[in-house]
């Protein structure tokens, strides 16, 4: 290629007064950035190969590399980004459909930063989470419309099934394929030791894993991966995947070299094929046809799980969590655009899609407005950053949220957003052996578990200051939130009054 | 007693454990200082063969080969860590010869060099396993 | 309970230290005809070199026998044991009596019956701190020396005198230096590097008579000389055990926990012959590691905690002029071999083990291979090949080295995922 039309992103910078040559750069990167020069006896990098995941940076044992930004531009303006261009230079050579990963990058809104939290102020006192009892723990599935009674006046107490959470944040799904083993195992044993759940993702359950069961929501999607009886019953709820917050009504493709003995082992199909996640479920065309698979999967499991329906946030989300509260589905999970994904079309993962502040905020009113807000629910994700951003979404109608880019970027992800080249060198997403056993799940089990229990001291922190001493008073609870620099329209969709009124 | 242990699952050929021990040797409180342009001599050698990897280190096991082999009685085990004494270390390297593991290694002053737990030195834990990014070297009392 | 030991050596530590582990409060009395605190005797060829001092060459600490409350008796030398009184006899006629006793006697220097010997002036043996202080004396400016044998002793010697300005020849019977530790060509390799140091070499020949100070040769050279070290090899001092009816042979005979034929009575060291476990052969190995751990075995058993050695191989570890030899067992079988003509290595093995190698140069790891002969580890449990190349723990199975580096053995080596190798 005589003509390079891009410039790489990245610089590599070494301080050679540092660098002892110890190699751990060229070893680590599975990138093949860094070179040994065996005759000067240097190390050299080829920035046009780096990704910025930092392995190199974080392993350096004298603190000899950064990565910088690189100042090369084009000649940028408003409207042509050097985004833009070098899209276009890429397409130009490629003939393809852009790829990334990870959550959409672009300056949308982030309306978890434009909502402020409230706290008591002498008339009403705040609680010291240190000296008083704080309850983060939330029960998540159908609740009955009254308390009913039989003839001695007892209350019955016949719920449908219900999970028990210690806190209202869950480990969305990322399936086995998409993320490797140790990143499961480590997720799978924080669950277990957080008291929350995961998510299988649409990649089956693997054997070793089936003891985390009741920490575990199976997920079954639209390529129906990994799905039989044992598999429906090994875990605590049964999630339907109709749509992702990264790819709304795009299917999902793991490519068939990612696809070896252990992986088709679990996803049921043969070593070495594409899986294929088709765009539908082709069985699925109405709410009616949904209520059918809602209804088959209780029956399969004797009634005894909850069955989530995950949906990506759509414009017209309000109506169909209405659909869903009524096909039968004792949650909703709604998952925003920013939602993040192992390999997405670029132009969806970009276009397409709403914030789910909006979505949650909309779909808790449809669902409280028709009186069905009991029948389900609410799980919030795409995106939930931080502790503050889960008191938010509680506020805003949340039963609880789901995290999965927090998760990763705690077990090292570094937002690369370089997961579709399968050559994590964090050892999360990729099946490379080498580069899978980076993650001990000894170590990343303790760091998602760590971490977690860092923002269940936060939220209890920040209930307190509300005077609120119980998470479940919290939900729905939009008094306690004010929007700054929002619009009449934002404010009235979010359902929250400005800051200052 | 503490050792440290090896486990080669977690082990990712990176070989910074050999230069955490060369530095800890150096008394430097700098890497880049201590190491620049020195090819080291680590106590802790990581094997490696067509993706398979793991340190080794003194064992300090509890019938030592090399400390009833050493013909200078420089080599001894004080607090079930064993010691060389330099002063009185010849080169002879019959403990070279002697250890299973292959341990032991000469130094670049001709004495014998091996692994002798820099615990005094680091905060209580030997430097090789603070360096270590992902658990494979670990210091856990696991019994004899 | 009272021990006593005859001899001072590397044999008599071990004893007492093992006797130690076991019993804090019995006596234990050492005799020894040497008058010194107990050193090292290898050493005194690194005396010369002047890279080692008396004090440094003391094999335990100063505090050694306070601290093992041990009765010392140096300087006197054991005459006869009474076995039915159970006493040892020593030279100005006290008794010592005992209730267990190790003889870990030493061996001594073989003086050939050379005609002309009796007559030669400045001739030394080289075992003893005594020899190497007596030798050095006798050493002036171009000195001419004549080293008799240019086995371990005769060319450690060598090496001791190298830094002295003193002309050094070697006259030995075999055509090979190191003869009874290397094969033809790593005798070679070492020759080369030996006279690479100027040390002359009349091999395959032997000393008929001496005329003085002139060392007559069967090829009727003559070499004129200053100093002669008688370098020819040792003797076991198996009287003590012989007189009493005890089973010797070239050595003292002893089992797997070293004890003699006679109850009670103990032996260990250079004055023993024992089972070589790589050839099966019960031979002399006057080796200081298999000193040692015969005197601990035999300590161990003394103060009543049984115990078996049967691990001892030959096995030597030596560094001449800055080239490390190490070699170890018997040398039959088929052999692995690769050498650039300066470094070498020759690996001997048949029916599925190791017998015995030869390293000259790159001796690192080489106590893997000991290790493979020591346990007499099949050879189909491990990479062969690749051990035969690199020794290292890569060439055993993953279960193997989980056990050995002490890993997670158990949690989880069955999991599937995150190893990238399966054997």
């Amino acid at each position: 290629m005589a003509v390079e039309y891009i410039q790489p992103e990245y610089e590599v910078v070494r301080n050679q007064e540092r660098c002892i040559v110890c190699r751990v750069c060229e070893r680590q990167c599975a990138n093949q950035v860094h070179e040994y020069l065996k005759d000067s006896n240097r190390m050299v990098a080829d920035d046009s190969k780096c990704v910025n995941c930092h392995r190199c940076v974080a392993l350096c044992p004298t603190r000899a590399l950064k990565i910088v930004k690189s100042p090369h531009t084009f000649k940028e303006n408003t409207n042509w980004s050097g985004k833009a261009i070098s899209e276009i230079y890429k397409q130009a050579e490629s003939g393809g459909v852009l790829l990334s990963s990870m959550g959409n990058p672009e300056n949308y809104p982030v309306y978890f930063d434009k909502m402020l939290l409230n706290a008591s102020q002498v008339t009403n006192p705040s609680i010291d989470p240190l000296r008083e009892p704080m309850e983060t723990r939330v029960f998540l599935g159908a609740k009955p419309e009254r308390i009913e009674r039989d003839e001695k006046g007892r209350i019955i107490r016949s719920l449908p099934p219900q999970i028990q959470l210690s806190m209202p944040v869950m480990f969305s799904a990322m399936s086995y394929g998409s993320i490797s083993y140790n990143a499961h195992e480590s997720l799978a044993r924080a669950a277990a030791e957080l008291g929350i759940l995961y998510n299988t993702g649409e990649g089956g359950l693997h054997e070793d894993l089936y003891k985390y069961g009741k920490n575990t929501i199976v997920q079954v999607a639209s390529g129906r991966f990994g799905v039989h009886k044992d598999y429906l019953e090994s875990g605590a709820a049964i999630e339907i995947k109709m749509g992702q917050g990264a790819k709304p009504g795009i299917g999902g493709h793991l490519p068939g070299e990612k696809v070896g003995m252990d992986i088709s082992r679990t996803r049921m199909i043969p070593e070495g094929t594409d899986a294929i996640s088709p765009a539908p479920h082709h069985d699925i065309y109405s709410i009616e046809d949904l209520r059918q698979l809602v209804y088959s999967l209780k029956e399969a499991t004797g009634y005894k799980k909850p069955v989530i329906v995950k949906i990506a946030a759509v414009h017209n989300v309000a109506a169909i969590a209405s659909g869903i509260a009524r096909s039968g589905a004792d949650m909703i999970a709604i998952d925003g655009f920013r939602g993040g994904t192992g390999a997405a079309p670029t132009r969806i993962r970009d276009h397409v899609g709403l914030p789910i502040e909006l979505a949650l905020a909309s779909v808790d009113k449809r669902l409280r407005d028709e009186g069905i807000r009991n029948r389900v629910s609410i799980i919030a994700g795409g995106s939930i950053r931080s502790s503050a951003d889960v008191v938010k979404a509680i506020a805003l109608g949340a039963d609880c949220v789901y995290i999965a880019t927090a998760a990763l970027v705690a077990l090292g992800c570094h937002l690369c957003r370089s997961c579709h080249t399968g050559k994590c060198n964090w050892g999360i997403a990729t099946q490379r052996p080498d580069l899978v056993k980076r993650l001990n799940p000894n170590i990343g089990f303790r760091r998602l578990v760590n971490l977690l229990t860092a923002w269940q001291h936060e939220i209890k922190e920040m209930m307190g200051g509300m005077g609120i001493n119980s998470i479940e008073a919290l939900r729905g609870n939009r008094l306690m939130l004010r929007g700054v620099g929002l619009n009449e329209k934002e404010l009235e969709i979010l359902g929250i009054k400005h800051a200052g009124e | 007693m503490k050792r440290v242990y090896v486990n080669e699952k977690w082990c990712l050929g990176c070989h910074l454990c050999e230069y955490y021990c060369a530095f800890a040797s150096t008394g430097e409180t700098d890497m880049a200082r201590a190491l620049k342009d020195i090819r080291i001599n680590p106590r802790i050698r990581v094997e490696e063969c067509e993706g398979i990897s793991f340190a080794v280190s003194c064992r300090h096991c509890p019938e030592p080969l090399c400390v009833k082999g050493c013909i200078t009685g420089a080599l001894r085990k004080i607090d079930g860590i064993i010691t060389v004494d330099r002063n009185r270390c010849i080169g002879c390297y019959t403990c070279i010869l002697s250890c299973p593991y292959g341990a032991v290694s000469p130094s670049e002053d001709g004495a014998i060099q091996k692994c002798e737990l820099c615990i005094k030195t680091h905060e209580g834990t030997p430097r090789c396993v603070l360096g270590c990014p992902n658990g494979a070297i670990v210091f856990e009392e696991r019994g004899e | 309970m009272e021990y006593v030991i005859i001899g001072n050596s590397t044999a008599a530590v071990g004893a007492v230290e093992a006797i130690r582990r076991n019993d804090k409060t019995g006596k234990i009395v050492i005799i020894s005809n040497e008058k010194y605190h107990v050193y090292s005797r290898p050493l005194i060829s690194y005396l010369l070199l002047g890279k080692t001092d008396e004090e440094r060459m003391k094999y335990r600490n100063d505090d050694f026998y306070s601290e093992h409350r041990c009765e010392l008796k140096l300087g006197r030398t054991a005459q006869r044991i009474d076995v039915q009184e159970k006493r040892v006899i020593l030279d100005d006629g006290e008794s010592v009596s005992y209730d267990r006793l190790l003889v870990a006697s030493g061996s001594s220097p073989v003086v050939p019956p050379i005609p002309g010997l009796e007559k030669v002036r400045n001739k030394f043996t080289f075992t003893t701190l005594d020899d190497a202080k007596s030798l050095e004396k006798a050493l002036f400016e171009n000195a001419r020396v004549l080293i008799l044998g240019a086995g371990l002793i005769g060319l450690k010697c060598a090496e001791g005198l190298s830094k002295r300005n003193v002309e050094i020849i070697c006259v030995d019977l075999s055509t090979r230096v190191l003869s009874s530790i290397l094969d033809d060509q790593s005798s070679e390799i070492m020759k080369q590097h030996l006279e690479d140091h100027h040390i002359s070499f009349y091999l395959g020949r032997q000393v008929t008579g001496f005329k003085d100070n002139v060392a007559c040769l069967d090829d009727n050279d003559e070499i004129p000389f200053d100093v002669l070290v008688l370098a020819v090899g040792v003797r076991p001092n198996v009287n003590l055990i012989k007189d009493i009816g005890g089973k010797t042979n070239r050595g003292i005979l002893i089992d797997e926990r070293c004890r003699t034929s006679i109850p009670d009575i103990y032996a260990a060291g250079d004055c023993c012959e024992s089972m070589d476990i790589s050839s099966g052969q019960i031979k002399q190995m006057a080796l200081l590691p298999n000193a040692y751990m015969q005197g601990e075995c035999a300590g161990m058993n003394m103060s009543g905690v049984d115990c078996i050695f049967d691990k001892a191989i030959p096995m030597n570890a030596i560094g001449l002029f800055g080239k490390h030899i190490m070699t170890a067992g018997t040398y039959t079988g088929q052999t692995y071999y690769e050498s650039d003509g300066k470094d070498y290595k020759k690996l001997f093995y048949s029916n599925n083990r190791l017998n015995g190698f030869i390293l000259i140069g790159n001796i690192e790891k080489a106590g893997i291979y000991t290790a493979l002969i020591r346990e007499k580890t099949p050879l189909d449990t491990l990479d062969f090949e690749l051990i035969c190349k690199t020794p290292g723990l890569m060439a055993f199975s993953r279960e193997t080295r989980a056990e050995k580096l002490g890993g997670v053995i158990n949690e989880y080596l069955g999991s599937p995922v995150g190893i990238s190798c399966v054997e």
